[in-house]
């Protein structure tokens, strides 16, 4: 059976590899602080040419997250934004040229819509690949199942914590990617990030799977791309991008956004050669 | 019962958390296992709980309570009288034991009305141990004769101000720090919530109530109870009390919730009574959300009772029939609480007082023959400021 949301967030990596960057996917909470104003954040990502981007889905319990996409999803929910309006905002993608999308939901919610209904109302709406954080390896076969059969991707995260053995696992489940998470804890800027550890965390993925390793929770600056750049296919910055348009509406979000994110995305190219800068194991 | 390998009581339960915290879990389970198959470590909890929390607690039998009401007998398993004023120790008790064998040095808690972050605070104090307890912003203030005696017993207390300032973010802010503290820190859970083995562990902690119960029911009328009554929040008295009888099926149980102002309305705190099944803190349960899967506010004029889910067990218990599920409202437990103050002496917590409310609903249809027990889970002292400010001149009529 052909994949064709699988081939979209494989082709995501690939193609930013071959241009010598890591992929950049940011992460914006859909709705806040109104759909209008993700619309056109979403626009202005796409111009600015990001690789990917995960939209939240606001939810008011999500223990993955720290303070920032918290009240974020706070404001989005106050402002009406559930999981049906988000997928009618990604939606309107294929028509104003959005780069592929990749939801970023908890269990519950998605519980409460329905599986098999997210998996086919994702699908329609042309979403990429759906992450539910708090559906570890052992919860998730039916949702994996469900996206799978209407072609969305299911990428799943390692932690600093995952043994090697669960983490082979947890990568051979995974798809579109493997979302590896930086650090002990949950998403935001905080304090500042110790990125040493994550090349070996990296190396021994590598060692288990030629799928693509995208890296967040704490990237939040140029110099922490910079850092991660060469080890990883894709980065995911999300609260320091929220706390660069909180507090303004629409167009001026939108300029905000593109000031923060440019210099991200120049960040993200660490080789100049056009090609394929690494062997992971992939076929061309 | 045991839950099942993936820690499923039926299909409710599960361990549905971040990745982070998954090792964690395991570890925990391991552990678990290890000491409970240790006769030793039970030996040592038992002391405990003889020496410093004042166990067995007595089974009382009411004298005017239900006089003029019914000839059932109604007796009260005094949880009130443990150390620390409530059920809670004996749990705190349980986990600090294993956190010790685990050799964690940091212990954190999440605490509704404070209850649960004092008997937490007080095991950590007893073991040496350093405890941060996180308490929503607007219960810090509702209770602060208890921020100020977890700070007595040199515990760290840290507002939450996230949600809606209660319980339920307090719990979601005590998760978060143990995922990025998860290789020093042991999370202490206060109530048979949260992801295997949590719901299973504090129940095994809170058994002792029903065991003793249940020898001392024997023991005195030579037969068991007709009925066993619990308040159920996130459920921990109620389970312990039930787990020494649900083996015996002649025994009705009956699980009390909040309905706050009543359970047609969105001001209650009934999980089973109004709730559906979602997922919240780590398992599949009863859950009052909306249609969206949004976790709602809750209501109970009970802090102990004011929480949104409620344990897997239950959910399990109400599915298969074994227990049932009423509820009574803030008012009805208010003049329960009143009652029993007057005509026993016993100034119950505001979540017991919901138990005690349906006991006497419940004794309309019982007689000499039966044998009601209730679990009075905890002493009324920290209810006193809210009840004083609400009602002034009680004392005076």
């Amino acid at each position: 059976m052909m994949h064709v949301a699988a081939a979209m967030l494989e082709s995501v990596f690939r193609r930013a590899r071959e241009r010598g960057r890591a992929a950049f996917i940011p992460y914006v909470m859909a709705g806040d602080p109104d759909l209008a104003t993700t619309a056109a954040i979403f626009d202005t990502l796409a111009n600015a040419g990001v690789d990917a981007i995960e939209v939240g889905v606001p939810y008011g319990d999500p223990l993955a997250d720290g303070p920032t996409i918290a009240a974020a999803g706070v404001r989005a929910l106050h402002a009406g934004a559930r999981m049906a309006d988000v997928l009618r905002l990604v939606g309107q993608g294929r028509e104003r040229a959005w780069p592929p999308i990749v939801l970023f939901t908890y269990y519950n919610p998605v519980y409460r819509f329905g599986i098999q209904r997210l998996a086919e109302d994702a699908a329609a709406a042309g979403v990429a690949g759906v992450i539910v954080p708090d559906v570890a390896l052992e919860e998730g076969a039916e949702l994996r199942g469900a996206l799978i059969a209407n072609a969305v991707e299911m990428p799943l995260l390692v932690a600093p914590s995952t043994t090697r053995d669960r983490a082979s696992r947890i990568a051979a489940q995974a798809t579109g990617f493997v979302y590896v998470v930086s650090r002990l804890g949950v998403t935001g800027a905080g304090t500042e990030p110790d990125f040493s550890p994550l090349a070996s965390q990296i190396a021994t993925m590598r060692a288990l799977t030629d799928k693509a390793l995208a890296v967040g929770f704490g990237v939040s600056k140029v110099e922490h791309v910079r850092a991660v750049a060469p080890l990883a296919d894709g980065i995911i910055v999300g609260s320091a991008l929220i706390d660069a348009y909180c507090g303004s509406v629409g167009g001026a979000a939108a300029e905000r956004v593109r000031s923060f994110v440019e210099p991200l995305l120049l960040a993200t190219q660490f080789e100049t050669a056009i090609g394929i800068v690494r062997d992971v194991g992939r076929d061309g | 019962m045991r839950p099942d390998s993936r820690g499923y009581f039926g299909e409710f339960g599960g361990r549905f958390v971040p990745e982070v915290l998954v090792g964690a879990l395991e570890e925990l389970e391991l552990a678990m296992d290890a000491a409970f198959a240790d006769p030793a470590f039970w030996e040592e909890y038992e002391a405990i709980l003889r020496d410093f929390v004042g166990r067995p607690s007595p089974l009382y039998a009411a004298q005017r309570y239900l006089a003029g009401i019914s000839a059932a007998p109604l007796l009260l398993k005094r949880e009130d009288l443990n150390h620390t004023g409530a059920h809670k120790i004996n749990n705190t008790v349980g986990q600090g034991l294993l956190a010790r064998r685990m050799g964690k040095r940091r212990i954190i808690a999440e605490t509704g009305a404070g209850q649960h972050g004092v008997a937490t605070a007080t095991v950590g104090a007893k073991f040496g141990m350093t405890v941060d307890v996180y308490m929503g912003a607007s219960d810090v203030e509702r209770q602060a004769l208890n921020v100020y005696i977890m700070n007595l017993l040199g515990a760290r207390v840290h507002p939450v101000t996230g949600g809606t300032q209660t319980l339920k973010d307090a719990t979601n802010e005590a998760f978060r720090q143990w995922a990025a503290h998860v290789e020093d820190t042991f999370y202490v859970i206060g109530s048979v919530v949260g992801a295997h083995p949590y719901p299973y562990m504090v129940r095994e902690f809170q058994k002792v109530i029903g065991v003793e119960a249940r020898s001392q029911c024997l023991a005195r009328y030579g037969r068991l109870p007709s009925d066993v009554i619990a308040c159920v929040g996130g459920g921990s008295n109620a389970m312990g009390i039930f787990a020494g009888f649900v083996a015996d099926p002649s025994v009705r149980l009956w699980g009390v919730e909040a309905a706050g102002e009543g359970l047609d309305g969105t001001h209650t705190a009934a999980s089973l009574g109004a709730g559906s099944v979602g997922v919240l803190h780590g398992s599949r349960s009863y859950l009052l959300q909306d249609a969206d899967g949004q976790v709602s506010e809750t209501h109970s004029i009970s802090a102990g009772l004011d929480y949104p889910g409620v344990g897997p067990e239950h959910a399990y218990l109400k599915q298969t029939g074994r227990a049932t599920y009423v509820a009574v409202t803030d008012a009805q437990a208010l003049e329960a609480f009143f009652a029993l103050a007057r005509l026993e002496g016993l100034v119950p917590a505001l979540e017991s007082a919901h138990a005690i409310a349906f006991a006497r609903e419940l004794a309309l249809e019982r007689d000499s023959d039966d044998l009601i027990v209730v679990n009075l889970s905890g002493r009324g002292d920290k209810d006193i400021d809210q009840i004083r400010s609400a009602y002034p001149s009680r004392s005076a009529e």
